[in-house]
């Protein structure tokens, strides 16, 4: 066990350093409260971070590769994110600090993991009857005046959503951040008619204008530094390309949409819960654009997964109380909006979509995931994310979640992705809807070598990797971490050939614990409960 | 056969076997302490917001400084008279110009520091993200514990709208530096004034 383990076990000392010093800031333009204390609510980082000086002004490393169907080749994505220092250090430290935002959240909640259970078997036994919790939800919404729509997948819900902004004469749409509308391509299949979308979340913005998809479920522009987007912005909407002030360039941002928020004709939001007792689509966000795209044009769809639902209102009061501390450390996010009748004078439309959904729940091993609630926790603690960067995963979902529901889209496209994973389970022990999203990882993993949607190299070290890696409790024992949150890896299950992903790949001061070291150590010497 | 139908039956063809009850959602203790007020407010500021008294000549003397510095004034509210009269208002985009609304909350949550609304107190939803500030009142009396108790309560069946504004408008998109005003209000200021008493 290296000093760094213990470290981390003794989580205070942890919380006050940097992984990587040399991205440190030392002014800190974060807003203050009303008593001069620095405020870290949102996504603040609780302290300054940057990516280095313009001096050493770094071209931001693109996303993996997309060439059709074929196999997404995300280690040498990841290779081109490693090559960029600066961003990859930023990206990590950014991450990491959420990452411990969220534990310390958590630890003011005796009762965080009874919520958890809660928050999982109410989603399992929503899930158990979907059907039924559908047609409650449908009902509810017509009942409040709502026009309700059903897609079966993507397309069906970009033409239907096209079709209503047609029937409408509009000319354009603003719209709120939705992982769902980013699956279906919706902002690709719009570009061709001629109504413009605009996205006014600012990360989201961000990606928007500069062609990228978002690479985090909750903070899209994540992986760009501030030089990154002072860039996107100087292009894209004529700012100082030499003023990469963080300020200025969101307030830039500010009044180049607000005209355009006013102008639109339709608003589109995503949904984070739909209630089916009430009908309700709720949503969390923390600028406001969410309310901003329901409440001012006269036009206002939500796009809506059919795992949203939950039975009744008072089961947010658990999922609430997860959602932003687990995604961001945040007791509750800015606002959480509940729109359930439309305006006087205008319409409101919901489009609930399947997109294989309805599909994945019969897969026995996996259909779990559909609890989940795109808290992105598993992506902030995996190692491989933070050190890769979620464009590198060539998928609308990337990190650990990405991991078990980006096959069931493509197999073929996405079967290489269950194997950048170090199997370390710490996404698991930080969902807070309890998805077993390692044991999933590595039972995708069976699932392709034997559909032999993998090449036989992998399969190979499938076959050495099946000892320890079935038995998660052996293998987080083995990297030695107790909670196994990990700062570092340790060195040996990077480079071990258990692992697909580490392999050829450097990363800074890993501990050198080698794999046999640790044999003798823990499965000779103590056992792990073999 | 139509999409809803094959979504519909292609659910109950996959259902998970198994029985899955639906848990029974105990009533867990509140973490904050007895002084709600004192707990509202500390949270509150922690999540960018402000918390004031009343003034004893002047209820509004908190804000009164913004007010006075603000050509338009949208109130909600029948202590405070503006000038821009949201009955009247024909569309929201007819807020775009408000420089402060001030509306009064359903109720507060200790837990978050959260604050309550509906169509009803905003009278036009938009308002309340249009106007770069807002001043919220609200009576000491109305915050409850936490958020569970929050969704016990009956508005969130009944209103065409409901939103639990916590803290004012915020990103920290670039770099996670925090910034306030990213698309809606610049600051949320909560002004502890009993219902009727001004
Ligand atoms: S799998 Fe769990 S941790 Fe990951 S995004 Fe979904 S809910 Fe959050």
């Amino acid at each position: 066990m290296s000093a760094d383990d213990l470290n981390l076990r003794s989580g205070a000392s942890n919380r006050d350093g940097l992984i990587h010093p040399e991205v440190a800031k030392a002014n800190d333009e974060s807003e203050r409260g009303q008593d001069g204390q620095r405020l870290t609510h949102a996504e603040g980082a609780s302290r300054p971070i940057s990516a280095a000086p313009k001096a050493a002004r770094e071209p931001q490393p693109r996303g993996a590769k997309i060439r059709g169907d074929r196999p997404i080749d995300q280690a040498e994505a990841a290779e081109r994110f490693l090559a960029a220092p600066l961003h990859q250090k930023a990206h990590d430290e950014r991450l990491w600090d959420v990452r411990k935002k969220r534990d310390v959240a958590t630890h003011g909640i005796p009762e965080w993991e009874e919520l958890r259970e809660l928050a999982s078997a109410i989603k399992a036994h929503t899930l158990s009857r979907l059907d039924e919790y559908l047609e409650q939800f449908e009902a509810q919404a017509k009942a409040n005046g709502v026009h309700v729509h059903w897609a079966a997948d993507g397309a069906e819900h970009n033409r239907l959503v096209h079709r209503l902004l047609k029937d409408h004469g509009a000319r354009s749409l603003i719209k709120s951040k939705s992982m769902l509308t980013e699956e279906c391509g919706f902002r690709h299949y719009m570009a061709g008619t001629g109504i413009e979308v605009i996205e006014t979340d600012l990360g989201e913005r961000i990606q928007q204008l500069d062609d990228e998809e978002p690479s985090h479920v909750v903070m899209p522009a994540v992986h760009k530094t501030r030089l990154d987007v002072a860039e996107v912005f100087a292009k894209t909407m004529g700012t100082d390309p030499e003023n990469d002030d963080a300020h200025y360039l969101a307030e830039s941002q500010r009044m180049h949409t607000r005209p355009l928020i006013l102008e639109a004709d339709a608003g589109l939001t995503g949904c984070n819960f739909a209630v089916a007792e009430t009908g309700t689509v709720v949503t969390c966000t923390n600028e406001g654009n969410a309310d901003l795209s329901g409440n001012v044009p006269r036009l206002q769809i939500h796009s809506i997964g059919i795992e949203k639902l939950i039975p009744r209102t008072e089961h947010l009061g658990v999922f609430i109380r997860l959602l932003s501390r687990s995604a961001l450390g945040s007791p509750i996010t800015q606002y959480t909006s509940h729109f359930r009748k439309p305006r006087p004078g205008t319409e409101m439309h919901m489009v609930l979509v399947d997109n294989g959904r309805s599909e994945r729940l019969g897969m026995e091993e996996f259909w779990t995931s559909l609890k989940c609630i795109r808290c992105g926790a598993c992506m902030n603690t995996c190692p491989v994310y933070r050190r890769s960067g979620g464009l590198s995963y060539g998928a609308t979902y990337s990190g650990p979640i990405g991991l078990i529901i980006d096959p069931t889209f493509n197999k073929r496209k996405y079967s290489t992705l269950p194997f950048s994973s170090t199997m370390n389970g710490s996404c698991t022990n930080v969902c807070p809807v309890k998805i077993n999203i390692h044991e999933q990882i590595f039972a995708w993993r069976k699932v392709l070598a034997e559909e032999h949607q993998i090449p036989l190299l992998k399969q190979g070290m499938m076959k050495a990797a099946g000892q320890v890696l079935s038995r998660p409790a052996a293998y987080r024992a083995a990297i030695g971490a107790a909670d196994s949150a990990l700062r570092h890896l340790p060195r040996f299950a990077v480079y071990n050939p258990l692992n697909t992903w580490g392999k050829g790949r450097e990363m800074p001061e890993t501990p050198r614990q080698s794999f046999h070291a640790w044999y003798r150590q823990n499965r000779m010497g103590k056992g792990t409960g073999q | 056969m139509s999409s809803r139908a094959a979504t519909l039956e292609a659910i109950r063809k996959n259902r998970p076997s198994g029985e899955y009850a639906l848990p029974e959602v105990p009533v867990f203790a509140p973490l904050v302490g007895e002084d709600l007020v004192a707990e509202f407010g500390e949270r509150l500021k922690r999540m960018g917001g402000r918390i004031a008294e009343p003034g004893s000549a002047d209820p509004f003397e908190a804000v009164r400084e913004r007010l006075k510095a603000s050509k338009i004034v949208a109130s909600a509210v029948p202590e405070i008279e503006g000038n821009r009269d949201l009955s009247q208002v024909a569309q929201p985009q007819d807020l775009a110009d408000v420089d402060v609304a001030v509306v009064r909350a359903v109720f507060g949550v200790a837990e978050t520091g959260s604050v309550l609304f509906t169509q009803d107190e905003l009278r036009v939803n938009a308002v309340a993200y249009l106007a770069q500030h807002l001043i919220v009142l609200l009576d000491p009396a109305d915050i409850l514990v936490n958020i569970q108790a929050a969704y016990r309560r009956p508005e969130f069946g009944r209103a065409a709208y409901a939103v639990l504004h916590t803290g004012p408008s915020a990103t920290a998109d670039i770099e996670g530096v925090l910034i306030h005003g990213a698309q809606g209000v610049r600051s949320l200021t909560v002004l502890l004034m009993p219902r009727g008493a001004h």
